[in-house]
């Protein structure tokens, strides 16, 4: 009992990353428990007739000190346009904390995280609280073209940032797959993590599995609830269909049934 | 204090707040929530004789004010449960209602057979009205000569407190609800979902698996609502009511058309504490109305 909470968050901020993607920073009227990278929250957007259910999103940054939990929230369809309109001191419902976390490094190894779209906000969150060196974290994030990306400086010293583009306007021409770090020796890695557009997941997975190296990936499967009562969000595996809320939303890509 | 206290056969109730099946999970995943004692009772996950995988991804489509859903009873059967489910629930302090599924009469009867024997099951709700199954389910809902043919031999197999689940996909639902108290059922709950579609018009394919599937939440309510106050004239066992039932005022409705009890299924998904919310909403309205107990609610509708 109490393992989760529905809560009224105050809108604290919300930054415009980029023409598509939303900042936004959540405060909390109760100390926040312990979230880790891959788990999320369960958004009450607005209770208008066209957006009934709640929408997911995965958990960006916590702030325990001030009680704010963040989210990048990528616009996608109604739910999220009306999501990014939210002004501050707008209050915010939210179901959490929910889901699997991302597997931890151990100490002394060396990951790679691949975000595309807004699933860069886990794998910043990951490489931020993986206790791993810098040097030990290679990042890489796809966009569709520079004014997709957002200014992710700041998470330099959590790792080594690489950025691609689809039509070369910002860092390596060509999909998250056609950077010279996925190209290369997978083999050198310990751990690889990606959160993105389903194609680009099954890409990254597919080249880890070659390699052989240990790969986890997190979906987004539609859901209505987030804690596993619906069973609409159910993800074929080896255990059976699973339910992504609750036995997800990160999956080590052995337990898929992905044809890759 | 107004009591809240209602009984369903010989269900005792605390309150007439139910959560609906299908929409609890097998009311765990509530209790992470809060302490799940307090609710009038639960209906747990719908349940067959074997494993069944459901249907396909998508399953399930946002609509204006509601949803629908192609779930198609994922359990893992009735064996799993007792063996893995049951033990860690058996002890909340609330009934714990087992939603019977089948696509034969048999499978009906296997079930219901199988939970007769769980000493902290006071009730079983048959479920002939899934409409997300190709076999069985609503099937056997939709005519009387179906209801009362799984009716009949279910209640040949159980002497505790038989609730039927009615399917809005019908004609005239009285009918069948007369048909299923001829047989022998204690109660009624309707309505379980609306047969519905939702299409993509940009890629111009069906959003969910199955094509069609069960349509819940606030924009069934008027049509449920009427639904239960038409059963509640016609029959003299009590009435479950349901459907897109989202706070005290919408409970309040359907106690007023009928309904001994209410239960509470598509709210969940926004909000799981909504079921505690009507509670102590309808505790609340009975002492504005000087009512001393929910039972002079029901059926209070004045014309």
């Amino acid at each position: 009992m109490g393992k989760k909470s529905v809560s009224t968050f105050v809108v604290a901020e919300n930054i415009p990353l980029n023409p598509t993607n939303y900042l936004i920073r959540l405060k909390s009227p109760h100390p926040l428990p312990v979230i880790k990278p891959g788990q999320f929250v369960n958004v009450d957007i607005n209770n208008t007739s066209e957006i009934f259910l709640r929408r997911p999103f995965s958990v960006f940054e916590v702030d325990y000190a001030q009680n704010v939990l963040s989210i990048i929230v990528k616009i996608l369809g109604r739910g999220s346009k009306k999501l990014t309109e939210a002004k501050s001191g707008d209050p915010i419902s939210l179901i959490y904390p929910l889901g699997k976390h991302f597997t931890y490094p151990e100490k002394g190894e060396k990951i790679l995280a691949v975000g595309g779209g807004s699933g860069l906000a886990p794998m910043l969150f990951l490489a931020r609280e993986s206790g791993l060196p810098a040097r030990n974290v290679d990042i890489v994030i796809g966009a569709r073209s520079a004014a997709d990306h957002v200014d992710t400086t700041a998470y330099t010293v959590f790792g080594n940032i690489h950025l691609t583009t689809e039509d070369g306007s910002l860092g390596t021409k060509g999909f998250v797959t056609d950077h010279p770090l996925l190209r290369a020796n997978l083999e050198n890695y310990n751990r690889i993590y990606a959160c993105g557009p389903d194609g680009m997941m099954r890409a990254v997975a597919g080249k880890a599995k070659a390699a052989g190296v240990f790969c986890e990936v997190s979906l987004e499967n539609l859901m209505a609830c987030g804690f596993g009562v619906c069973l609409c969000c159910i993800e074929p595996t080896v255990k059976g269909n699973l339910c992504v809320c609750t036995e997800g939303p990160v999956f080590n890509i052995n337990d898929l049934k992905w044809q890759i | 204090m107004a009591d809240l206290g209602i009984k369903i056969h010989q269900l005792s109730l605390k309150n007439p707040v139910m959560l609906a099946s299908g929409t609890c999970g097998f009311a765990e995943e509530i209790n992470d929530f809060y302490d799940v004692s307090q609710l009038g009772g639960i209906v747990l996950k719908g349940t067959t004789p074997h494993n069944r995988d459901g249907n396909l991804y998508p399953r399930m489509a946002e609509t204006p004010s509601g949803m629908l859903n192609a779930v198609g009873l994922q359990n893992k059967g009735i064996d799993y449960f007792i063996e893995n489910i049951y033990p860690r629930i058996r002890d909340y302090d609330t009934p714990l209602i087992v939603n019977v599924n089948g696509s034969t009469v048999e499978e009906y009867i296997e079930v219901t057979e199988k939970v007769n024997e769980l000493e902290k099951i006071p009730a079983i709700e048959l479920n002939i009205s899934c409409p997300n199954v190709k076999e069985g389910g609503m099937a056997f809902g939709i005519t009387c000569p179906g209801a009362i043919a799984v009716t009949r031999e279910v209640r040949r197999v159980y002497n505790k407190t038989l609730i039927v689940k009615l399917s809005p996909n019908v004609t005239d639902i009285s009918e069948i609800a007369k048909a299923v108290e001829g047989e022998g059922a204690d109660s009624v709950s309707l309505v379980n979902t609306f047969l519905g579609m939702a299409i993509d018009a940009e890629s111009r394919k069906p959003l969910l698996s199955t094509v069609t599937g069960g349509l819940s939440g606030p924009a069934i309510k008027p049509i449920a609502l009427r639904m239960v106050w038409q059963v509640s004239r016609a029959v003299k066992i009590p009435v479950i009511g349901m459907g897109g039932i989202m706070n005290t005022a919408d409970a309040i409705e359907f106690l007023l058309a009928g309904a001994s009890a209410v239960q509470v299924g598509t709210a969940l998904f926004k909000d799981p504490f909504i079921p505690l919310q009507i509670i102590s909403g309808i505790e609340e309205y009975l002492e504005r109305h000087k009512l001393g107990s929910v039972g002079d609610l029901i059926g209070g509708l004045q014309m």
